[in-house]
């Protein structure tokens, strides 16, 4: 079980190392001392383990993850996650803007609060989180699911494609082109697959839906006061 | 009775040089349909250009070279400030960022073959990278832009060289688009999007906002990649001085400049024609930037924007360029408005030579279109090998004009080397007008 203590261990050994690793390494655990909210820890992995770190970081970490599992006990920066493939991403405490943004896969889950823009354009990822989403969340959001379990902030959804986001709280104001729909029972199925695989004991039939109106996929002249 | 008064003499039907033809044309457009002009090509209307700038070739006081018989070397090496393994092109024209999407997999395929043959790079575009593309191009350039579509690590460390675009020549501060006709199956699945819809892209990146943002996200790009590979970025020629500075600050191994003159699959027209600035304008301000960091041949320069010839070439590295980008030339040279089409262009009410509706996706030559009918009509092997020559013409027009100079590289040709023919262009190209050692503003 590796252990790799950032106070002394520059960032990028631990990068290369960790791409190094083989999908049947035997160092599938690691562990991260002192990450001191550095930038990009943990970035571009592309093999089955699981890295421990053990307090805050900065931007985007776990970044285009892969195969990997990324646990922060601590607090994130911007773009956690950002364009994760596959895999688990979990954050213990809060997450900055943009916490998976354009993700395409895999599964992140916040137990804080998550900032504006969580879930910006993301095309496939899910995404859970225990505390509240910010202003913009799920802008231009094309596949993939976004569960909050508290509030969400202006303009949720706005531009959104087919990603579905449910809420289980208040939200401050839709997007464009965003409207509250009536689940299906294959949403409602998604919904309690996703917060099972999030480990999070919460009751599907809480939260409601917000998706794509779908009036801006083409454009219209009377539409235009949503562009 | 008396014959009736000759009818005095009248004046011929004037046309308005500010309500033209084509502003009357465009104004009953937008009465019709409520939307504006969209399309594709770069700003038609005439700009100061390199056309305006003169070489002064070798006199008495500078001996030329020897056309057949003494070299004069066009290599040039990109990205050699941080990435571990640099691109080396035998020639300094590359192919500029065209995405599957906007173009046929066999134009894509067809750019991948010319600049191979020649070896140059091609670059991805907004649309994620084929096979095709990275089959059939030895030196491939993947760029990271605001939609992300199709970003996928595995790609990344497929590719040669990365360009983060921030914003390109056509449309500076603007972001992608691609309509619903041009939204194929393959298109859609590569951009996780409903089929035939029309895409809407961001224009500002989703995880980073201005330079210190930029600076770390290059540097998770390179923990990514292991600092193997170079990292460009690209911006729209607006602010050229302060936009190079920011993105050698950032930590840039390239800086990608693209003219207004620049090319696009589609853009509002009037954003084309109206927003940032010409090639011409914008190289100086940026090399000043690298000069003044000390990093001028660092960091490499690749300036784009109405690239023709080997002329246009030459003049932009000697006025500090270290290579070119070409966009709407490589398509021309694929087949692109070609007069043995004239007939169906004309069925979409155009001529060859003015087919500018590439966001329409009914390119008769086969090249701006995701139709696979109309693809297949696009020899790949064909197509590329007319590239090849065309960029083997560039390189040698380059060469000739160097060897006049008295240049044994192309990157020798300077400013000194140029004039201009307008006081204009004097002034943005910072050289003398011809006959006279006035530089405006200097
Ligand atoms: C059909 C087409 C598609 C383009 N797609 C992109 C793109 O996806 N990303 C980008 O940065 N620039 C794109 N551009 C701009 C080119 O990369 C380049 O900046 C421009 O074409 C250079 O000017 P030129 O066409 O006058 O040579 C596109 C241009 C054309 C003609």
């Amino acid at each position: 079980m590796p252990d790799v203590d950032l106070s002394e261990t520059p960032l990028r050994e631990l990068n290369r190392a960790l791409h190094a690793l083989e999908p049947g390494t035997n160092e599938t655990h690691w562990h991260v001392a002192n990450p001191a909210g550095r930038h990009s820890i943990a970035v571009g992995l592309d093999a089955p383990v699981t890295v421990e770190i053990g307090g805050n970081v900065g931007y985007y970490c776990a970044g285009m993850n892969k195969h990997a599992t990324v646990h922060v006990r601590g607090n994130a920066g911007v773009g956690l996650a950002e364009n994760m493939m596959s895999g688990v991403v979990r954050v213990d405490g809060d997450a900055s803007q943009a916490a998976g943004a354009t993700g395409r896969g895999g599964l992140l889950v916040i137990g804080g609060n998550a900032s504006g823009r969580c879930g910006i354009s993301m095309k496939g990822i899910d995404i859970v989180v225990g505390g509240s989403v910010g202003p913009m969340s799920a802008f231009m959001a094309q596949a993939g699911t976004l569960v909050v379990l508290g509030d969400a902030g202006e303009a949720l959804g706005d531009s959104i494609y087919e990603a579905r986001l449910f809420v289980r709280g208040t939200v401050k104001s839709l997007g464009a082109d965003c409207e509250e729909k009536t689940p299906t029972d294959e949403d409602r199925s998604i919904l309690a697959d996703v917060l099972s695989r999030a480990g999070v004991a919460a009751d599907p039939s809480e939260f409601r839906l917000y998706g794509s109106a779908r009036r801006l996929y083409h454009f219209h002249v009377d539409n235009v006061d949503a562009y | 009775m008396d014959a009736p008064a000759p009818k005095p003499p009248g004046t011929l039907p004037r046309f308005s040089a500010t309500f033209d033809p084509h502003t009357i044309s465009e104004i009953r457009r937008a009465a019709a349909t409520g939307i504006y002009d969209i399309r594709g090509f770069g700003a038609k209307r005439k700009l100061p250009h390199f056309d305006d700038l003169l070489f002064l070739g070798a006199s008495i006081s500078r001996y030329p070279l020897e056309g057949y018989r003494e070299r004069c070397g066009t290599e040039v090496v990109l990205g050699t400030r941080f990435a571990k393994k640099p691109v080396e092109l035998k020639t300094p024209v590359t192919i500029a960022g065209m995405s599957f999407g906007a173009l046929s997999a066999q134009a894509k395929e067809a750019l991948g073959r010319g600049a191979s043959t020649v070896g140059t790079s091609t670059t991805t575009g907004d649309g994620g990278m084929t096979p095709e593309e990275r089959g059939h191009s030895s030196i491939l350039v993947y760029q990271v832009l605001p939609s992300r579509y199709g970003m996928n690590p595995d790609d990344l460390r497929k590719a040669d060289a990365i360009e983060i675009v921030v914003g390109q020549g056509a449309k500076p501060g603007g972001g992608g688009m691609l309509l619903g006709q041009k939204i194929s199956p393959r298109v859609a699945a590569m951009r996780n999007l409903p089929e035939g819809i029309d895409q809407r892209s961001a224009c500002r990146h989703p995880d980073w906002t201005g330079p210190d943002d930029l600076e770390i996200k290059i540097e998770e790009i390179r923990e990514i990649t292991d600092w193997q590979k170079p990292i460009y970025v690209k911006v729209g020629a607006s602010r050229p001085y302060y936009d190079t500075a920011l993105a050698v600050k950032s930590g840039a191994d390239v800086v990608v400049l693209d003219g207004m003159q620049g090319g696009t699959a589609a853009t509002q027209e009037v954003f084309i024609e109206h927003v940032g600035i010409p090639i011409l304008a914008a190289i100086r301000p940026a090399v000043q930037a690298l000069q003044d960091l000390g990093m001028h041949r660092k960091v490499q320069l690749i300036v784009s924007g109405g690239i023709r010839n080997g002329a246009d070439v030459a003049k932009a590295l000697a006025l500090g360029a270290d290579a070119v980008a070409i966009g709407t030339a490589a398509l021309i040279a694929l087949g692109d408005n070609a007069p043995e089409l004239e007939a169906e262009y004309e069925a979409l009410g155009t001529v060859a030579g003015a087919y500018d509706d590439w966001h329409e996706g009914r390119d008769p030559a086969g090249i701006t279109t995701q139709d696979p009918v109309l693809a297949a009509r696009l020899d790949p092997i064909k197509a590329g090998r007319r590239l090849a020559n065309y960029l083997a013409v560039l390189t040698l027009e380059t060469q000739t004009i160097a060897r006049a100079c008295g240049k044994s590289h192309v990157h020798n040709l300077e400013p000194e080397d140029l004039v201009a023919l307008t006081v204009e262009a004097a002034a943005m190209a910072g050289v003398p007008l011809a006959g006279t050692n006035w530089v405006p503003g200097r």
